[in-house]
C-alpha cells in the first residue's frame, strides 16, 4: 500500500524515556479521527541521534524535523501539518532559542556536518521490520558474498577497506578476520558480536541495535562466511531491554526469511545467531572477559596469548568484533573497499559514531568521518557550551581514555592522533566538561569508577585501583601532600605496565592525563589548600559538589 | 650435531644474560627455572594451569609492551628477558606495597611465619610496610569448618585455593565472591563449608602462600624452623600416598601437622583423611601398657608378664588340643615385615595354616579369580597409568570416597577426554559424572557383565586376535553367555537394556579402556564369579596388558596388598607359593627350620565358626577388629567369647580388645618402620617419625619376643633384615631389599636389585600363560528380599572414616564432621515407610537390629538402604549375612534383606 506520508517517530532508548512510545499511540489513536489512517503511516524508528531535543519526530516526503514533541502535541501536527498542510513552527528545532526555526531536519547543522554509513536507516526505517531493512538494501552484500564471492575475498575485501575495530583498539578487522580464517578449522569456529557497551557515557551500539538490528546481524553471517564460522553470539547488556527486543525480533525475522539459519539463500552455508546476556560487569567488554562470562564462568580476563582467533569462545578460534565494526561490514561488502576508502583518513577510513554528551547545546548520537576535528564536532554539530561557559576539557574513549583540553580543540579524532596526544579515541564516548567543574572532582568519578569495576582478579589493579581513589579523595578533602603526588605518579607507572588486563593498565590514565594538562589545579588543591572551581570540600565543608560519585566512600 | 627429529624443537634465549635452550611452548617462568632463576611468585604453583594474577612474576622483556608475567609468557626464539631489572624491581615493590596495604602482616604470631611466599618476597624486596593509608579489607574469620581456618585478612586473592579445587579436585565448592575490592574466597551463597561440596581434602591448605589458610589441629604447635618433615606413607587406604610428617621434636617429641609427600601415587595430594585425620596418635585412648584381664576388666602389666603368660597359654592350649586349636589374625594395617613375621610364627613355631587376616573380606575374591584367570591377584595397571585410558568402567568401586586421591586420577582422565561408565547400586559421586550410569540392583554384577560380553559377542566387538593369541575358552564363554542377553540382565539388574548394550559396545570400542573395581564386586557369594567375568570382559576385548587398561581392583586398606603377599592367607606361603608343591615348601623349611603344616588353614570366617564350635581355642590377632569389621558380629561376639584364650595387639582398646585375656601395646604406623604394599603392588618405606606412647611396642618386635618364649629365637636388628629375609624367599620381593627401593619405591615383580619393578602386569603373556575365560552362570545373592524382609541393604565406605573407625574416630576433625551413623534410605522408600530424613530408625535383619537415623537421599536406588560400617554403635555388620562364596571364602557384605520402620 502506498502512503502519501510518513510520520516517523523516534523510539531510541533517550526519546522512550521521555514518553514517545505514548506519542505514536497518540498518532495512531488520532490518523483515524481525521480519516487520514489510509494516506499517512506512523513508523517507530530507532534512534535519529538528537537526544538532548527528544522526542524527535520527522515528517517524510518533506522531512520536516519537529523535536521536543509532547503527547499534546500530536492532536496539532495531526489537524494543522498532516491535515491541512501547515507545519508547526513551534515545535520545530530552534536552537539557541534566538535563533531561526529550521523546518527540514538536513538543514539542522546537528545533522548537517554528519555522515551517516553506520547509522545509515537509524531513525528511517522500523527497527522492527526486516521488509524495510531490505527495502533499504540490506541483506543485499550477505547475498553479493554468497553468491559472487569466495570467503577469501570477503577477508580482502575488508582488508583493503582498512576498516579498524570501532571497540576502541582500533585493531584491522580484515586481519583479525584473516587470523581466524586461517586458524584451526578441526572444530567449529565462532563469530562474537561485543555488545557489552559498558563505558560511562557511551550508548552509540544500544541505539545501533534498536535502529538498525539487521545490519549488525548481516554484518555478523558475513564475518561467519569469511571465516567459517556457523555460529554466532551477541553479547549484550542485560540492561538493553529494547536492543534485545529488536534483536530476537530480527533474528526471528531473519531465521525465517532463510538469511539465517541453515542453508542461507540456497547458497549451502549455515550461520545462526544467538543472544547472551552480560550482568553488567564493566570487565565483560574485555574480550576474554566476555568469553568467560558467556561460557558462564566469573567475568574475569584470561592470559593472552593465546589471542581469540587462536583458541577464543569454547577455545575455538573465534572473530570478536564491536556491534559498529559489523554495522560497517554490509557496506563495504556492498559498495566496495574503494568507496570506503574515499570516507576518513588514509590510516583509519571510514566514519565514528560518537555518543556526545556532557555540557554541550546539542547532545545526542552523531557519526562523522574519521579525522575530523574536536572543534568542528563541538561547535558545528554540538552546538557549542550552553551558559555561556567555556570548553574546560573533553574526555574521549570513556573512562578508559584521556582528556583533550583547549590547546588540542584541532586534533584530528582518529585512533593514532589521539593515542600521540595520551588520549584515546575509544569506543566513542565524547564527554564534554566545561569550566564550571573541578578537574580533581572530574578525575575522582574517574577513579571511582574503575575502583567499582576492577574485577579482583589481579593484584595491581584490584588494590590499586582502590589506592588511586583514596589519593583522589584526599586531593580532593585538602587532604593529601606532594607525597601523595608522588605515590600516585609511582603506582600510576605500575599500573600502566603490571596488570592483567585493558581495564587496569588504563586505570590510571585518566588520572595522569588530567594531571598532565591541569597540574596547577592539582597543586591548588593540594599546596594552596583551594578548589578553583569551588567544588571540592577543600576546608572540610562539603562545598557544591560531594553530589554523586563523590559522595560515596570507600 | 644433528638434532632428533623426534625431540620438540629447541628455543634458545636468554635470561638475565645466561643463555638457554628449553622446548618450545615452555614459559619464560621455567625457562628461568632451567636457567636456576627463580622468579619470585605468589598464584602460580606447578599443580595448577597459569593465571597470571599476581603480576609478582613482571619480568621486561627486550621489545615487550609492558612488564609481562613469566608464569603464563611463552619463550619465543632470541628472547632477552630480565628477571630482576630496576623497572621489575620497582613493579614488585609497587605489587608488594599494594598487596600489604590489604594484608594483616600479624607475623608476630601468625602460624605461617617462617613458610610464608609473602614475608620471603617482602623481605627480599626490602618492603617492610604498606605506603598506603586506608581500612583493610574486612572480613571475619571462617572458623567454622572442623579442620582448617580461612583467615581473609591474610588473603591476597592469588587463587591457588580455588584453582586447585577446580583443575584438581573437580569438586569447585569455592570461587571469588564480590568484585574488585571487596572479593572474597567464599562457597556459592557463602554457605559454611560442610553445607558447599568441599570434600575437606585440605590440597588448598597445602597451596596457600600465605597464612590465609591454617590447619586447625598445627595451630600453636610450633613454626617451620622448629618442626623438621619426616616422609613416610599415609596409613589410610590403599593408594599408599607419600606423607610428610611435621615433628615437633622436644622432650616428648610430637606430630603437629601433615604435609604431602611428593610420591609417585599422589604427587603431592591428599585426602581430608591423610591430611587431616593423623591425631589419633596421640590420643589419650592409646595403650601405653600391656593389659590383662582381671574379671570384667584389665589391670596394667609389664611385658615380661604379660608375654610369658601369652606364650604359656597358647603353648598349653597347643599342647593340649594340637597346633589346629590356635589361630591368628595379622593385619592388612601393619607392615610387610610384621605380617611376615607374624605368619612365619603361626606357620613355623605353632604348626598351623590358621593365619588370615581381614584381606579375606575385602580381595579374597580378587586373588582368587584374577589368580585363576590371570595367574595373578593384583592390579594389573599403575596409579599413573590410570590417567592415559580413554574410558573408565568402575563397577562396586565409590572411588571418591574410598580412594580419594586415586579418583583424581579418573578425574583428570575425564578432563582429558575420556569417558566413563559407571555400575553401581548407587548413584555415587563418580556416577553423577559418568556418561553411562548402570545402576544395577545389588549382587546382580555377573547378570550385568555377563549381558554385556553377550553383545560384544554378537555384535562382533571382541578383539578376535588378541583372544585367539592371548586366552583360552572362548567357546565356553561364548555358550554360557548365550542366556545372559541385555533384556533378560534387564529384567534382575534394573538397569534398561538399551544402556547395558551402549555400556558394552563403549567398553570394547574404547581404544584404551580401565576397569577399576572394589569391594562392590568382590563382597558377594558369587565375588569370584563377579571377578571372572570382569576379567572375561578385559580379556576378550583385548583391554589387558597394555597403557591405560586393565583390570584393577582397588585395595582398600594401606598394606592389604602386603599382607596378601607376605603370606597372611591360610593357602598359600609368602609370594603365594604353594605349600602343597614340595619343593617350595621345602625352601621354606629349610630358611626357617621347623617342617611345614601342609593342610590347608582356616579363613576368618571359618575361624569363628570353628572358635563357636571349641575346634579353635586360642586366637592371637594383631591390628585387626573382627567385631565390627566381619559379618554377623552377634555370632562373633560369642565365637571370640567361648575361646579359652584371646590376645589381641593393636593402638587402642578396640571392640574386640575388649574381649581379650591379654592385651599388648603397639607402634601405630608413624613411630616405626617397614614398608607397605599399595594397590598398584607398590613396596613403600614407612619411617619413624616419633617414639610410641608409654612403653607399646613395634608390632614385630612383640612378634619376635613372643616367638623366643614359645622356643623360637626370632632376632632381627630391624626391618630392614626381615625385609632381607623376604627378598631370599618371595621372587617377585627379590629387589625389595631398603637399599633399593628408593624415595618412591618398586612395584613387584622385582625380581632381583636394581630391577625398575613392573608398572604394567600382563604385557606380553599372562602370569599364567593365556588368559582362561571361565563359563558365566548368574546366581541370585544368598539372601533377597521377601515380605519380612523387604528392602536390600548394602553397606561401605564413606570419606570420612576408615574401617572399623578406631583410628578416624579418634581423629578429632573427621568425628566433628561425621559424628554419628546413618542409613541412607531413598525418599520414595522413606515416604512409604513414613520415616523423614534425621529420624531414628531400627533396621533390622535375620541377624540382628540396630537403631541410628535415616538419611533420605535418591543417591540410593529405591530397593537399597545403605549403611556405612564404621560405626560401632550402630555396627552395619550386625545385620550383615555371614554366607561365604564358595572359592574365596569371601563372606557376602555386600548383600543382605532387612526391614527399616520408624524407631
Amino acid at each position: 500500500m502506498l502512503y502519501r506520508a510518513h510520520v516517523l517517530v523516534c523510539n531510541g532508548t533517550n526519546c522512550s524515556l521521555k514518553a514517545s512510545p505514548e506519542i505514536q499511540k497518540e498518532f495512531s489513536r488520532l490518523l483515524p479521527e481525521y480519516g487520514l489512517d489510509k494516506e499517512v503511516k506512523v513508523v517507530e524508528t530507532g534512534c535519529f541521534g538528537l537526544c538532548e531535543y527528544g522526542p524527535t519526530v520527522v515528517v517524510f516526503p518533506d522531512g520536516t524535523f519537529y523535536s521536543g514533541v509532547k503527547v499534546s502535541d500530536v492532536r496539532e501536527i495531526v489537524s494543522e501539518h498532516l491535515y491541512k498542510g501547515r507545519v508547526v513552527k513551534r515545535l520545530l528545532y530552534q536552537v539557541p532559542p534566538a535563533a531561526k526555526p529550521v523546518q527540514v531536519y538536513p538543514e539542522v547543522d546537528y545533522f548537517r556536518h554528519q555522515v551517516r554509513v553506520v547509522l545509515r536507516n537509524c531513525g528511517f526505517i522500523d527497527p522492527e521490520s526486516i521488509e524495510e531493512y531490505i527495502a533499504r538494501g540490506g541483506y543485499q552484500a550477505l547475498g553479493k558474498a554468497l553468491t559472487a564471492m569466495t570467503p577469501a575475498q570477503v577477508v580482502e575485501e575488508i582488508k583493503a577497506s582498512g576498516l579498524r575495530g570501532r571497540g576502541g583498539a582500533g585493531f584491522p578487522t580484515g586481519l583479525k578476520w584473516q587470523f581466524a580464517a586461517r586458524a584451526d578449522g578441526s572444530g567449529p569456529k565462532y563469530v562474537v558480536c561485543n555488545a557489552d557497551e559498558g563505558e560511562p557515557g557511551t550508548f552509540k551500539d544500544r541505539l545501533i541495535l534498536e535502529g538498525d538490528p539487521h545490519a549488525v546481524l548481516e554484518g555478523m553471517a558475513l564475518a561467519g562466511y569469511a571465516v567459517g564460522a556457523h555460529q554466532g553470539y551477541v553479547y549484550i547488556r542485560g540492561e538493553y531491554v529494547l536492543s534485545i527486543e529488536r534483536l530476537e525480533r530480527a533474528i526471528a525475522q531473519a531465521r525465517e526469511m532463510g538469511l539465517l539459519g541453515k542453508n542461507i539463500l540456497g547458497s549451502g552455508f549455515d550461520f545462526d545467531v544467538e543472544i547472551r546476556l552480560g550482568a553488567g560487569a564493566y570487565v565483560c567488554g574485555e574480550e576474554t572477559a566476555l568469553f568467560e562470562s558467556l561460557e558462564g564462568g566469573r567475568g574475569e580476563p584470561r592470559i593472552k596469548p593465546p589471542y581469540p582467533t587462536d583458541a577464543g569462545l569454547f577455545g575455538r578460534p573465534t572473530v570478536i568484533n564491536n556491534v559498529e565494526t559489523l554495522a560497517n561490514v554490509p557496506v563495504i561488502i556492498e559498495r566496495g573497499a574503494s568507496w570506503f576508502r574515499t570516507l576518513g583518513t588514509q590510516k583509519t577510513p571510514g566514519t565514528k559514531v560518537f555518543t556526545l554528551t556532557g555540557d554541550i547545546v546539542n547532545a545526542g548520537l552523531i557519526e562523522v568521518p574519521m579525522g575530523i576535528t574536536l572543534r568542528e564536532i563541538i561547535y558545528n554539530i554540538g552546538g557549542g557550551i550552553p551558559n555561556g561557559r567555556q570548553f574546560k576539557l573533553a574526555q574521549t574513549g570513556g573512562t578508559s581514555g584521556g582528556v583533550i583540553p583547549p590547546e588540542l580543540l584541532d586534533v584530528p579524532m582518529d585512533y593514532d592522533s589521539l593515542a600521540a596526544h595520551g588520549s584515546a579515541l575509544g569506543s566513542g564516548a565524547l564527554l564534554i566538561i566545561d569550566d564550571s567543574h573541578c578537574i580533581v572532582d572530574v578525575a575522582k568519578s574517574f577513579s571511582f569508577f574503575f575502583l567499582h569495576e576492577s574485577c579482583g582478579k589481579c593484584t595491581p589493579c584490584r588494590e590499586g585501583t582502590l589506592q588511586l581513589h583514596r589519593i583522589m579523595e584526599r586531593i580532593s578533602r585538602g587532604e593529601a601532600t606532594r607525597t601523595d603526588l608522588e605515590n600516585m605518579k609511582a603506582l600510576a607507572q605500575a599500573m600502566y605496565v603490571a596488570p592483567l588486563c585493558p581495564l587496569g593498565q588504563t586505570a590510571p590514565l585518566p588520572l595522569m592525563s588530567t594531571f598532565r594538562w591541569f597540574e596547577s589545579e592539582y597543586l591548588a588543591h593540594v599546596v594552596g589548600k583551594t578548589c578553583p572551581a569551588g567544588v571540592c570540600p577543600v576546608d572540610g565543608t562539603a562545598a557544591r559538589a560531594a553530589a554523586g560519585c563523590a559522595a560515596r566512600e570507600v | 650435531m644433528t638434532m632428533n627429529s623426534c625431540q620438540p624443537s629447541l628455543v634458545a634465549l636468554t635470561v638475565d644474560g645466561r643463555e638457554v635452550s628449553v622446548p618450545a611452548g615452555t614459559t619464560v617462568f621455567e625457562a628461568a627455572r632451567a636457567a636456576g632463576i627463580e622468579i619470585p611468585h605468589l598464584c602460580h604453583h606447578p599443580w595448577l594451569k597459569p593465571t597470571g594474577a599476581c603480576r609478582l612474576c613482571v619480568v621486561e622483556i627486550k621489545g615487550a609492551r609492558g612488564l609481562p608475567t613469566a608464569c603464563t609468557t611463552p619463550v619465543a626464539p632470541g628472547m632477552v628477558v630480565q628477571t630482576e631489572s630496576e623497572r621489575v624491581v620497582e613493579a614488585r615493590r609497587e605489587i608488594l606495597d599494594l598487596i600489604l596495604a590489604n594484608h594483616a602482616a600479624e607475623c608476630l604470631t601468625c602460624e605461617k611465619a617462617g613458610d610464608c611466599r609473602l614475608q620471603d618476597y617482602a623481605y627480599r624486596y626490602g618492603v617492610a610496610r604498606t605506603s598506603y593509608h586506608g581500612e583493610r579489607r574486612q572480613y571475619p574469620p571462617d572458623e567454622s569448618n572442623p579442620f582448617f581456618y580461612r583467615y581473609h585478612d591474610r588473603c591476597i586473592m592469588c587463587g591457588r585455593c580455588i584453582r586447585v579445587c577446580d583443575e584438581v579436585m573437580a569438586v569447585n565448592a569455592i570461587d571469588y565472591a564480590y568484585r574488585g575490592f571487596r572479593t572474597k574466597v567464599a562457597t556459592a551463597y557463602e554457605v559454611g563449608l560442610e553445607e558447599s561440596p568441599c570434600v575437606f581434602c585440605g590440597n588448598c591448605v597445602a597451596v596457600c602462600p600465605t597464612g590465609a589458610l591454617q590447619p586447625k589441629l598445627s595451630v600453636g604447635q610450633g613454626r617451620r624452623w622448629e618442626i623438621h618433615k619426616v616422609r613416610t606413607v599415609c596409613p589410610y587406604c590403599g593408594v599408599g600416598c607419600s606423607l610428610d610428617l611435621e615433628v615437633r621434636d622436644g622432650e616428648r617429641p610430637r606430630v603437629v601437622g601433615v604435609s604431602g609427600g611428593d610420591g609417585p601415587t599422589n604427587e603431592g595430594l591428599l585426602c581430608v583423611k591423610g591430611r587431616f585425620g593423623w591425631d589419633f596418635l596421640h590420643s589419650p585412648d592409646r595403650l601405653t601398657r600391656p593389659l590383662i584381664r582381671e574379671g570384667d576388666g584389665f589391670r596394667e602389666a609389664s611385658w615380661d608378664e604379660a608375654l610369658d603368660l601369652v606364650a604359656r597359654r597358647l603353648g598349653e592350649i597347643r599342647e593340649k588340643h594340637g597346633p589346629h586349636s590356635l589361630a591368628g589374625l595379622c593385619s592388612a594395617k601393619c607392615t610387610n615385615e610384621e605380617n611376615y613375621l607374624f605368619q612365619k610364627l603361626v606357620r613355623a613355631v605353632w604348626g598351623t595354616n590358621n593365619v588370615d587376616h581381614c584381606a579375606r573380606l575385602c580381595h579374597a575374591s580378587s586373588v582368587v579369580g584374577l589368580g585363576m584367570a590371570y595367574g595373578s591377584g593384583a592390579m594389573t595397571n599403575s596409579l599413573a597409568d590410570l590417567e592415559q585410558a580413554t574410558l573408565y568402567f568402575v563397577i562396586g568401586s565409590n572411588t571418591t570416597e574410598g580412594h580419594p586421591v586415586l579418583s583424581l586420577r579418573v578425574k583428570r582422565g575425564l578432563r582429558a577426554g575420556a569417558k566413563l561408565i559407571v555400575a553401581d547400586p548407587r548413584r555415587t559421586e563418580l556416577a553423577e559424572r559418568a556418561d553411562i550410569f548402570l545402576q544395577h540392583l545389588p549382587g546382580t554384577d555377573v547378570a550385568l557383565l555377563g549381558a554385556m560380553i553377550h553383545v560384544i559377542l554378537e555384535e562382533g566387538l571382541e578383539n578376535r586376535e588378541f583372544v585367539a593369541a592371548r586366552t583360552e575358552g572362548i567357546d565356553e564363554l561364548r555358550a554360557s553367555v548365550a542366556a545372559l542377553t541385555p533384556e533378560y540382565a534387564e529384567r534382575v539388574t534394573g538397569v534398561p537394556a538399551d544402556l547395558i548394550q551402549q555400556a558394552a559396545r563403549e567398553y570394547a570400542r574404547a581404544e584404551r579402556a580401565a576397569i577399576l573395581y572394589a569391594m562392590g564386586i568382590t563382597q558377594h557369594t558369587t565375588g569370584t564369579d563377579n571377578v571372572l567375568a570382569i576379567a572375561a570382559l578385559a580379556a576378550v576385548c583385548g583391554q589387558v596388558g597394555r597403557e591405560g587398561t586393565g583390570v584393577n581392583p582397588l585395595r582398600g586398606q594401606n598394606n592389604v596388598q602386603g599382607a596378601c603377599d607376605m603370606g597372611g592367607l591360610p593357602n598359600v606361603l609368602p609370594g603365594y607359593q604353594s605349600y602343597r608343591d614340595g619343593g617350595l615348601r621345602r625352601k621354606f623349611e629349610e630358611a626357617w627350620g621347623p617342617p611345614l603344616p601342609t593342610g590347608d588353614g582356616l579363613t576368618v570366617v571359618e575361624m569363628m565358626e570353628a572358635a563357636a564350635q571349641g575346634r579353635i581355642r586360642g586366637m592371637y590377632i594383631m591390628g585387626e577388629n573382627p567385631m565390627l569389621s566381619d559379618p554377623d558380629l552377634g555370632h562373633v561376639e560369642e565365637a571370640l567369647r567361648s575361646l579359652d584364650f584371646l590376645v589381641v595387639q593393636d593402638i587402642f582398646l578396640t571392640e574386640t580388645a575388649r574381649l581379650a585375656h591379654v592385651v599388648l601395646p603397639a607402634a601405630a604406623f608413624a613411630e616405626k618402620e617397614g614398608t607397605f604394599t599399595n594397590t598398584e603392588r607398590r613396596v613403600q618405606l614407612l619411617r619413624r617419625a616419633v617414639p610410641p606412647p608409654g612403653e607399646a611396642l613395634a608390632d614385630w618386635e612383640i612378634i619376635c619376643r613372643l616367638a623366643e618364649r614359645m622356643g623360637y629365637p626370632m632376632s632381627y636388628a630391624g626391618p630392614a633384615e626381615i625385609m632381607d629375609e623376604v627378598t631370599r624367599l618371595v621372587p617377585s620381593y627379590g629387589g625389595m631389599g631398603y637399599a633399593y627401593l628408593g624415595e618412591g619405591g618398586k612395584q613387584w615383580p622385582c625380581p632381583q636389585p636394581g630391577h625398575p619393578g613392573t608398572p604394567i602386569l600382563h604385557r606380553e603373556k599372562f602370569a599364567r600363560g593365556r588368559a582362561r575365560l571361565f563359563p558365566l552362570e548368574f546366581r541370585p545373592p544368598a539372601e533377597v528380599p521377601d515380605t519380612e524382609y523387604p528392602l536390600y541393604l548394602t553397606t561401605g565406605r564413606i570419606l570420612f572414616h576408615y574401617h572399623t573407625g578406631s583410628m578416624t574416630r579418634r581423629a578429632r576433625g573427621l568425628q566433628a564432621i561425621r559424628p554419628d551413623p546413618y542409613v541412607e534410605i531413598h525418599p520414595d522408600t522413606a515416604a512409604g515407610l513414613g520415616i523423614t530424613d534425621g529420624q531414628m530408625v531400627e533396621v533390622a535383619s535375620r541377624r540382628g537390629s540396630i537403631r541410628l537415623r535415616a538419611l533420605v537421599t535418591d543417591r540410593t536406588a529405591p530397593a537399597v538402604v545403605f549403611i556405612p560400617f564404621h560405626y560401632a554403635e550402630a555396627a552395619a555388620n550386625v545385620l550383615t549375612n555371614p554366607a561365604l562364596d564358595p572359592q574365596a571364602r569371601i563372606p557376602e557384605l555386600k548383600v543382605c534383606a532387612v526391614r527399616v520402620r520408624p524407631a
